[in-house]
């Protein structure tokens, strides 16, 4: 099962431009629809667990299909079809790039690219925030109500600050929003006990 | 000693790095500045370059950030220590998949904690964005029009299809102004279309 799912996962490596999130429809259409290997229901279990685990939501799935699919071969052959492509494009850039920023054109180029680069990282977020809070018709009533999205969305600031002007490592933020998340849960299950 | 720096990083940021593609962003910024392995200018260079060619963006920045500090080898090195923690992870997860499935829907330790870090996440890579604003990026009022503009672009979606989910109900298909403005949010077009400015402008 080696080289079916590194051809498999080398086509989808080499035509999703845009990261993990865009491949993921192209791997449905290919590993479900096409290929037959893992069933719908399976598939969106797949997502969660790839999004839930730290890492490259591309690699947890190339991960997660290859071992369901064909073992460690399947492993092996899914993660270096999904990685190979995007290492050899950036590694033949990386090569040339160093000599080519000098050039007047491509200079000029980048310093309209640099602004738009940031605005392409902070203006997505808006729509995350919204798809993040539950709106009018989701979830239950106290999943919509201002207290149960208000925290979160001050945790949203507080990370962005801390990181920003504290410069503290992301990493710390990461552990921290796990501990404090589950000591509040656990306070949360022993009052409803009590 | 640089190859154990690098792998070191690189393996941090595979293991912390939750939520995927923009999110690794903040994690890697840091790495590399710490390191003084890139200039915050390359930095937003590699992102460019990243949104315009195939693959996942972490996978991207390590091939990048791996050649340019070590060559060939440290490309190989940082790619494979930012894939090697999802590979523990991930396995132990298959192996356990049937019992995991049982156990944690509905859990809500684990589902709280994964709403809360959804919530992180988007501090994190609001918080890359902000570290980005520096006059090296920013060079003048027109860098800032080329923001608000791309900005706007990218937004500008999310009003339009709020709007036409009444309309929908008669158009199953959606407006064409809401179409029209999905593919002026799309982000490769936009860097392509500030690439070209920049050359007019700057030339």
């Amino acid at each position: 099962m080696f080289l079916p799912l590194f051809w498999t996962y080398l086509k989808i490596g080499t035509f999703t431009v845009g990261g993990g999130y865009a491949m993921l429809p192209l791997i449905q259409r290919e590993v479900v629809d096409r290929q037959g290997w893992i069933d719908e229901k399976e598939f969106l279990n797949m997502i969660a667990l790839a999004q839930a685990a730290p890492g490259l939501i591309a690699v947890n799935s190339a991960i997660f299909i290859g071992w369901r699919v064909g073992g460690w071969r399947g492993v092996c052959g899914a993660v270096l079809g999904a990685v190979l492509p995007s290492f050899l494009i950036i590694l033949a850039i990386a090569m040339v790039f160093q000599d080519w920023k000098e050039l007047p054109a491509v200079e000029a180029a980048f310093k309209g690219i640099r602004p738009a680069v940031v605005a392409l990282i902070a203006a997505p977020q808006f729509k995350m925030a919204k798809s993040a809070i539950k709106a009018k018709g989701e979830g239950t009533k106290g999943e919509r109500s201002l207290a149960y999205n208000l925290w979160p969305l001050a945790l949203s600031l507080a990370a962005a600050l801390l990181i920003w002007l504290g410069h503290v490592n992301p990493v710390w933020v990461i552990l921290a929003t796990i501990i404090i998340t589950l000591i509040a849960v656990s306070i949360q299950h022993s009052a409803f006990r009590k | 000693m640089l190859y154990l720096q690098l792998f070191i990083s690189f393996f941090k940021i595979g293991l912390f790095g939750f939520g995927g593609g923009l999110a690794i962003l903040s994690l890697i910024q840091m790495e590399v500045e710490a390191h003084g392995w890139m200039t915050q200018q390359e930095f937003v260079d590699i992102v460019a370059v990243s949104q315009v060619t195939p693959g996942p963006f972490g996978i991207n920045c390590a091939t990048y950030v791996g050649y340019t500090t070590a060559g060939i080898w440290g490309s190989i090195l940082a790619t494979t220590a930012i894939v090697l923690p999802s590979l523990i992870i991930m396995l132990a997860i298959c192996k356990a998949y049937f019992w995991l499935s049982n156990k944690f829907q509905g859990n809500p330790y684990y589902e709280q904690t994964l709403r809360m870090l959804r919530f992180t996440v988007i501090g994190l890579i609001v918080s890359a964005a902000l570290m980005l604003i520096k006059p090296t990026n920013f060079i003048d009022t027109t860098s800032w029009i080329i923001f608000g503009v791309v900005a706007l672009l990218t937004v500008l979606p999310n009003f339009i299809s709020q709007k036409s989910k009444v309309e929908s109900q008669k158009v199953p298909t959606g407006t064409p102004i809401k179409r029209m403005t999905e593919i002026l949010s799309h982000p490769i077009l936009l860097i392509i279309l500030a690439g070209v400015a920049g050359y007019c402008i700057y030339r």
